[in-house]
């Protein structure tokens, strides 16, 4: 239940973004949470809706895409969804891989009135 | 008022991650090796911590603990006449860089080896770099030989996984090739140590696994 933790941080960021563009509020806040990322979207809703209050943020509406999880063979080269957190290549066997996405927590982008 | 639309980009953790990169340069740079240690409350974080101090002797090690409360663990900890500090962290579920950023003016000049006992939780420490070295995750016999895919997050981002309490797998379903394979499926390059404090057993292997991996960063730091 880190979700908080990372919302305020989130806003951290809004609060500066806000400022600097002189933003009157945001009306739409965009993140990419990766499956890998270590955070419930349905928490972090709840979390963003408890932490708005009084910000810049106050209207803004929370959406949030969620990225599967995706690993690159180094042998082979074959991209597949590693849904069940298995890091073989199932084309190959081989274990060398790459993370492609899925590990992201990130603040895509807002939309805000000024 | 008129709307406009900004493509941030920005990792939300991305502050956090810039403080750990900062602390990780620095304590590098002076020699010391951080090893972040996640886990469960009661999987024996603490327990293996003063294992190692018995262990290490003469090597210079310190430790930060991280909980919610109390400062019992760092009692623990300096009563085997090793530094140690107490992170409470008033209700937070893990430790935060900037927390561990604060106590670095403390870390004596001679410290070999940082170990930082996270709060016990194995799911919201990993999101967090503290700017360590080496992240170890411990799993305990009693919690189960499942664990590794319930929380994939904490095992993906380890570099060692401890097994503990293994005295007790002969009285527990548990079992030790099913819990490797789980967590080798999650992160093949995962290196694994079965421990137990108990019988002290399989902590030479460990500390030497720890040392080995200072020597390295330290030749690393050469090259470059």
């Amino acid at each position: 239940m880190h979700e908080l933790s990372i919302v305020a941080s989130l806003f951290e960021i809004l609060e500066e973004k806000a400022k600097e563009h002189k933003a009157k509020e945001i009306s739409l806040v965009r993140l990419k949470v990766g499956r890998l990322s270590g955070v419930v979207p349905e928490f972090l809703q709840g979390a963003f809706d408890l932490y708005k209050k009084d910000t810049v943020a106050a209207a803004a509406f929370l959406e949030v895409e969620e990225v599967p999880l995706k690993i690159k063979c180094k042998k082979c080269g074959v991209a597949t969804e590693a849904a069940d957190f298995v890091f073989i290549c199932s084309a190959c066997g081989s274990k060398d891989l790459e993370i492609l996405e899925g590990t992201e927590l990130l603040l895509e982008k807002i939309e805000v009135e000024v | 008022m008129q709307k406009k639309e900004l493509f941030v980009q920005e990792e939300i953790l991305g502050s956090n991650k810039k403080i750990a990169a900062e602390i990780r340069q620095k304590l590098e740079q002076a020699g010391v090796f951080v090893v972040n240690f996640l886990s469960s409350p009661g999987s024996g974080k603490t327990t293996l911590l003063e294992r190692i101090a018995e262990v290490f002797k003469d090597r210079k090690m310190a430790v930060i603990e991280g909980d919610i409360e109390t400062e019992r663990d760092a009692e623990r900890i300096r009563r085997k006449g090793v530094p140690a500090w107490q992170i409470t962290t008033g209700g937070a579920c893990h430790l935060e860089a900037k927390m561990v950023g604060k106590l670095l003016p403390q870390i004596p000049e001679t410290t070999e080896f940082l170990f930082i006992e996270n709060v016990g939780n194995l799911v919201c420490p990993a999101s967090y770099d503290l700017g360590e070295s080496l992240r170890c995750v411990l799993l305990s016999a009693p919690e189960g030989d499942d664990k590794p895919k319930k929380y994939p997050k904490a095992f993906a981002t380890a570099d060692c996984l401890i097994i503990t309490k293994s005295d007790l797998i002969p009285f527990l379903p548990f079992d030790l090739e099913r819990a490797g394979n789980e967590a080798l499926d999650i992160n093949p390059r995962l290196r694994i140590f079965v421990t137990s404090a108990l019988q002290r057993r399989g902590l030479a292997e460990l500390v030497r696994y720890f040392i080995e991996s200072r020597v390295n960063m330290i030749q690393r730091l050469s090259h470059a």
